[in-house]
């Protein structure tokens, strides 16, 4: 693959990427393609590593041996300043939010701003105003995290991971902990935020098959590995054995002979 | 099979002991080497000394009061029987300034603020905001920690001073208010027999415990454990292996300083 056509075809690019944990194998030979301007959400039954995927993605944690490229750049092996500036393309969003406590929405939404830019107050305001009302929070700068509903805190978290434009959305269970009205609306959210922002999203859901409708491609891992990887219509089609039984809830198959315990 | 797997065990478990005190080290390097670098964050080294600093006030204020006056009143007792009354004001200064105003108020700070610290951080830790903090390209070592640890070598010297001052004068309430020892060989004895090198031993244990409360502090809630028992255990951790590092470096330091 040159460089070339990764600036036209997958904004990110995983190959063979393997991270063990003390004696467990989690990551046993990924490879994943997200290709640019499109959904792309990882599932599959818990502890099969799709968190810990993401956290390589986003560089908290280096793998043990295998590949990460992200526009076009291999950021495995980069040092901690460049990763920096490569973290500037990307916005997360994490399982329970992450939104600091400690500070209002507004505060937490200009935060990236506030920190890492040298923008001028008014051009901040304007920014988190607009920000917000993209998710549908206009009006609720004063409020603190500890004030609002899951939704709405997801949504907060969502606007703090757009503030400063970034190509590429990363989402870590966005769904987690709401009722299926709020799921919807989230899932409808991110849809919309990603067409109007024109993001590469990659999302950790387990809401299947609710988010398939949601999502342009689907990644199913298992036991560490990706076991199946295309459209949503291919992925479907796939008839695969693993995935079926995913999908009717019957994960007794997948779970009990887990990575760990096989080795 | 046994016997190997005991070694393989005992062997584990001393890597993982050094790996440990590895990190801690390598966190206590980290936390000075960024408070160094910019960008500086002025806003909160302040916040964190108000935090750490001016909040224990009240606190260090009443302990270093109740001290004192016990040391007044002990102190009376005992040299009455020597009949040396006079020096009640240089027992009293000399054992608040050398030793009693570092070590009790180090103790103070670390449970009131030191387990504030591990518990904020160990639930910012559980709810991936440090996580979060990594992600927006913000060191959180230099963004959460560092100016913990500055705020704590600041705050604690100064702290220590209020402690000696406000013991002294609960020493001079109980022991020549109350108890009647003379009033003037109080404070000229504190004159006469108190050196520039008694105040600085109090100083620079002040300064080593500021540095090793916030560095445990931090450590403890930096690394908690993603479940609702790790920020509790963390805080536990946090208060009393500082409290034990205090007293343990407090006999090293006399030794050194005396």
């Amino acid at each position: 693959m040159n460089q070339n056509s990764d600036r036209n075809g997958a904004a990110i690019m995983v190959r063979d990427l393997r991270r063990r944990f003390g004696r467990q194998q989690v990551l046993d030979g990924v490879n994943l393609e997200c290709p640019r301007g499109q959904i792309t959400t990882i599932v599959g039954p818990s502890g099969c590593g799709k968190t810990v995927l993401l956290k390589h993605l986003n560089l908290l944690l280096r793998p043990d041996s295998g590949t990460v490229v992200i526009d076009g750049v291999e950021v495995t092996a980069m040092r901690s300043r460049a990763q920096n500036q490569m973290r500037e393309k990307f916005g997360m969003l994490f399982q329970a939010g992450a939104l600091f406590d400690s500070m209002s929405v507004f505060d937490n939404v200009a935060f990236p701003l506030v920190e890492l830019t040298q923008l001028s107050r008014e051009e901040i305001a304007a920014r988190v105003e607009e920000t917000l009302k993209a998710v549908g929070l206009h009006g609720m700068e004063r409020k603190f995290p500890s004030e609002m509903s899951g939704g709405m805190q997801k949504r907060a978290a969502l606007a703090r991971a757009l503030i400063r434009r970034p190509k590429i959305l990363m989402l870590d269970e966005p769904t987690t902990g709401l009722d299926p009205t709020r799921t919807h609306q989230i899932h409808e959210l991110v849809r919309h935020t990603q067409q109007q922002f024109d993001l590469t999203a990659v999302m950790v859901s387990h809401d299947v098959p609710a988010v398939f409708e949601f999502s342009d491609r689907i990644a199913f891992m298992h036991q560490g590995k990706m076991a199946l990887n295309g459209t949503v219509a291919e992925v479907m089609a796939a008839q695969h054995e693993n995935f079926t039984l995913f999908l009717q809830g019957r994960a007794s198959g997948l779970d009990e002979p887990s990575a760990a315990a096989a080795r | 099979m046994s016997i190997v797997s005991r070694i393989e065990r005992l062997g584990a478990y001393v890597i993982d002991g050094l790996a440990a005190l590895g990190d801690f080290m390598i966190f206590l390097a980290a936390s000075l080497f960024y408070a160094l670098q910019p960008p500086y964050k002025m806003r909160l080294l302040i916040r964190q000394i108000r935090s750490i600093g001016a909040e224990s006030f009240f606190l260090v204020s009443l302990i270093g009061l109740f001290t004192g006056m016990v040391l007044g009143l002990q102190g009376y007792n005992t040299l009455s029987r020597f009949g040396s009354e006079g020096a009640l004001g240089t027992v009293v200064a000399l054992v608040l300034v050398r030793e009693l105003g570092p070590v009790l108020a180090a103790l103070m700070i670390a449970a009131r603020a030191g387990s504030a610290m591990a518990a904020e951080l160990g639930s910012m830790q559980a709810t991936e905001q440090i996580d979060a903090l990594s992600v927006m390209a913000i060191n959180p070592v230099q963004y959460l920690v560092s100016p913990r640890v500055l705020a704590g070598i600041i705050s604690f010297p100064l702290l220590t001073g209020l402690f000696d001052v406000i013991g002294i004068w609960g020493g001079w309430a109980a022991g020549v208010g109350l108890m009647g020892a003379p009033n003037g060989p109080f404070f000229n004895g504190i004159a006469q027999n108190m050196s520039g090198h008694d105040i600085a031993t109090g100083i620079y244990k002040a300064l080593v415990f500021g540095l090793v409360v916030m560095w445990v502090c931090c450590y403890k809630g930096y690394h908690a454990e993603r479940m609702a028992t790790g920020v509790s255990r963390a805080t536990t951790e946090a208060v009393v292996l500082s409290s034990v590092l205090i007293l343990v470096w407090d006999y090293f330091l006399t030794s050194i300083l005396l």
